[in-house]
């Protein structure tokens, strides 16, 4: 590997790394303006002009804020516990195609930071971990509600994984590949795998609700029953890397839902465009106009709709959602085969 | 393996065999879910629960003990701090308690003024406990939409008394004045927005999918169990029984108006909902018959000993300076006897029993307070859900923590 690559890659992190905490940072004070819409109210407008600055106001506050440490948790793995959810939400980022390249300094600098031929199974594995930082937090809290809180989060992300792995199986069968890239590149145009897949989609997508424990399957931290489930003993910069990493989350399945049902950065007209500066920033803005749709989709979501019973939940994971994503799988594999043989 | 029995206050339902331990978790007293301070010691499997002890007391004030020491005027603040979503109903009930006793007939206008505050009252109370239901399932959106409804309802009390939670509305005879032209104003312009806003908070809970999912089966009660633990008000018409003491037993001259009295079948969350849904709906109905048909007259009787004279009568006539003295001095007597009146409160039959010996103040005064009676049975109705649905069943029940303690 020539030094020049690895320095590339390394900014490459160190920008998306930047990019996804600015994003996260900004999509709490979205998430706040929008629900404020929703809600008939104002929201945050006294920081900054039109409230702009109030993220930084309310990182700064968690990190000034005093840590407190409950006597009887467990010490190190309830610090454990955030440190994971929010490695984890940050390194999902590493196989998301941003775009295919841009002209720096004479080199092509691909925007991705790992091509890895695996990517899908990748950020499967990687959500999966996802879990292990709540289940620590709420267990290592030694409070029976956060307790509930990660008992609710562990069985709920398990049961919801498998249906988004059968989801994304499906897509997988239909383009044949579980790199990223590939999928993307396959989609050109509006040729998205959505109006293949509309089922798989829906499935998927309520699946990363589910997995990034948003209403309506908040049951992990449903604050008028749990008070705030796995993260009610946690303060301070702890508290905010939970609240962060949920937001990261949120950005990056919409990444993901963006790159395997949407085209990723394709657009309609793509291949008019000849200047290689020009296309790679209008495929980042055309990727991140999808990412901002599904995010405010998510918040959309949440502001609008009562949340599950636990077993309500367990029962439309495992009795509609799994058969439904088998279906698909079966209907998706009926169908390239139709078409392999050439019916 | 554990032996365990599954005890609803004290009395042994089942005895039943877990696998694992069993768990206490306190409900509160200081939890986002309970509605002012109560407590709830639960032993649960898992989601499961499996007894509940209440505890009561956090927040009791002795009010039944201040009374027996303040002048009859001077318990009207006492009665708004009962249940505090809808403390007119619970002024005019103490009002028109003591008018019983004393004998003071009010003129047909008091009645009808009184049963426009009242209703306003019901409709807050009922957009509290409905809105709160929806937060306690997730869904924040439509409570925002209401609060800013009741937001009005609570203008249209400081235009009648000048106060918003608090009320301490009107007098023992009456109101202290009459409503004022721009009372009237935002009163129709109430009704007019009112209804539009609250059937879009209808259609966004009411058939959610998920939102009856979570609350049709929860916490039912049966008919004759309610009875029993001597339910009333909405709780109890949505156990199907039809129990309004407005038709009952009319006071304030609810016999002259056309309403309807919503019941329910099963006496879960979900009927409970819907019959505050439906209440609401009639009330807005009564209001806008009471505005319609409203007699002219005076807005008070006519009971100098409760009526501050103005202040320049009581510099000038030696008649208005006593009765000035009395009033702020506390020192009109109430003839002795005993008297219970009930008015249908937001949450129930709120009952006044009180007992005069002829003094200035009261004998002995006891408030039958709905929910107090309901929080008895709140461990019955919860036993063997899970912990969702006890959230579910305490807000429905809309158990104010002001009116459990007293």
């Amino acid at each position: 590997m020539d030094s020049a690559l690895f320095l590339e890659k390394l900014i490459l992190i160190v920008v998306i790394l930047a990019i996804t905490l600015v994003m996260a940072l900004y999509f709490t004070f979205g998430e706040r303006k929008i629900a404020a819409f929703f809600q008939d109210r104002l929201g945050p407008n006294r920081v900054g002009p039109f409230g702009l600055l109030q993220p930084f106001a309310d990182g700064g506050k968690l990190l000034f804020k005093e840590e407190i440490i409950p006597k009887n948790a467990e010490k190190w793995l309830f610090i454990l516990g955030p440190g994971i959810a929010m490695i984890v939400a940050t390194i999902t980022s590493a196989v998301i195609p941003w775009g295919t390249s841009l002209p720096i300094f004479g080199r092509d600098v691909q925007l991705q930071v790992a091509d890895v031929n695996i990517g899908v199974l990748y950020i499967m594995g990687i959500v999966s971990i996802g879990v292990y930082g709540i289940m620590i937090g709420g267990w290592a809290s030694n409070n029976k509600y956060s307790l509930y809180g990660a008992i609710r989060a562990s069985a709920q992300m398990i049961s919801y994984e498998l249906s988004m792995g059968l989801a994304l199986i499906a897509v997988v069968m239909m383009s044949g590949t579980l790199s990223l890239r590939e999928m993307v590149e396959q989609q050109v145009g509006l040729n998205w795998n959505v109006w293949y897949q509309p089922l798989g989609f829906i499935l998927f997508l309520t699946c990363a609700l589910a997995e990034c424990n948003r209403a309506p399957f908040d049951l992990a931290e449903c604050e008028t029953e749990l008070i705030g489930g796995y993260h009610v003993e946690y303060s301070s910069m702890k508290l905010g890397f939970y609240l962060f990493s949920e937001y990261i989350n949120m950005f990056i399945s919409s990444a993901v839902m963006a790159c395997v049902y949407f085209g990723g950065y394709n657009f309609p007209g793509m291949h008019l465009i000849s200047d290689p500066m020009i296309l790679g920033i209008a495929q980042v803005a055309v990727m991140f106009a999808k990412i901002f749709f599904f995010v405010f989709l998510f918040m959309w979501i949440r502001w609008t709709l009562p949340r599950f019973r636990y077993d309500q939940l367990m029962r439309l994971g495992w009795k509609a959602m799994i058969p439904l994503a088998l279906l698909n799988m079966l209907a998706t594999g009926a169908v390239s085969l139709f078409n392999s043989q050439g019916f | 393996m554990n032996e365990i029995t599954i005890k609803n206050t004290g009395q042994i339902i089942s005895t039943e065999t877990i696998d694992g331990d069993i768990a206490t978790l306190n409900l509160g007293p200081t939890h986002p879910a309970t509605h002012g301070i109560f407590q709830n010691i639960l032993k649960v499997d898992g989601e499961r629960i499996l007894s509940a002890e209440p505890t009561i007391g956090y927040i009791h004030r002795a009010f039944e003990k201040l009374a027996e020491r303040r002048p009859y005027n001077q318990i009207t603040p006492i009665t708004d701090r009962l249940n505090y979503c809808s403390s007119p109903i619970n002024n005019i009930g103490w009002h028109m308690t003591v008018e019983k006793l004393a004998g003071i007939e009010v003129p047909k206008r008091v009645d009808y003024m009184r049963v426009i505050v009242m209703e306003l009252a019901r409709i807050a109370d009922h957009l509290v406990c409905n809105s709160v239901i929806g937060v306690d399932t997730g869904a924040l959106t439509g409570f925002t939409y209401m609060f800013q409804e009741r937001e009005k309802i609570y203008e249209l009390y400081e235009e009648i008394c000048g106060a918003r939670l608090t009320t301490n509305v009107g007098r023992i005879g009456g109101f202290e004045r009459d409503f004022s032209a721009s009372f009237h104003a935002k009163l129709n312009k109430f009704l007019e927005e009112f209804p539009v806003n609250f059937e879009e908070f209808d259609r966004l809970l009411t058939r959610n999918r998920i939102f009856m999912d979570r609350v049709i089966g929860a916490g039912p009660i049966k008919p004759e169990r309610a009875l029993e633990y001597s339910f009333s008000g909405p709780n109890l018409r949505a156990a199907g029984v039809d129990y309004d003491v407005r038709v009952m037993n009319p006071y304030s001259s609810y016999q002259d108006f056309d309403f309807d009295i919503p019941v329910g079948k099963d006496g879960d969350t979900y009927d409970r909902f819907v019959v505050r849904q439906e209440e609401i709906r009639q009330s807005v109905k009564i209001i806008r018959q009471a505005l319609e048909k409203m007699p002219s007259g005076d807005f008070h009787a006519n009971v100098p000993e409760f009526y501050l004279p103005p202040k320049e009568e009581v510099y000038r006539s030696m008649e208005s300076l006593i009765y000035h003295f009395k009033i702020v001095m506390g020192e009109t007597a109430i003839p002795a006897g005993e008297v219970y009146h009930a008015v249908e409160g937001g949450n129930g039959e709120l009952g006044y029993y009180l007992v005069s010996d002829g003094g200035r103040t009261p004998y002995r005064l006891h408030f039958r307070r709905p929910c107090f009676i309901y929080y008895q049975a709140y461990p019955e109705m919860i036993v063997d859900s899970v912990l969702s649905d006890a959230i579910l069943t305490m807000s429905s029940m809309n158990i104010i923590a002001g009116e459990l303690d007293a």
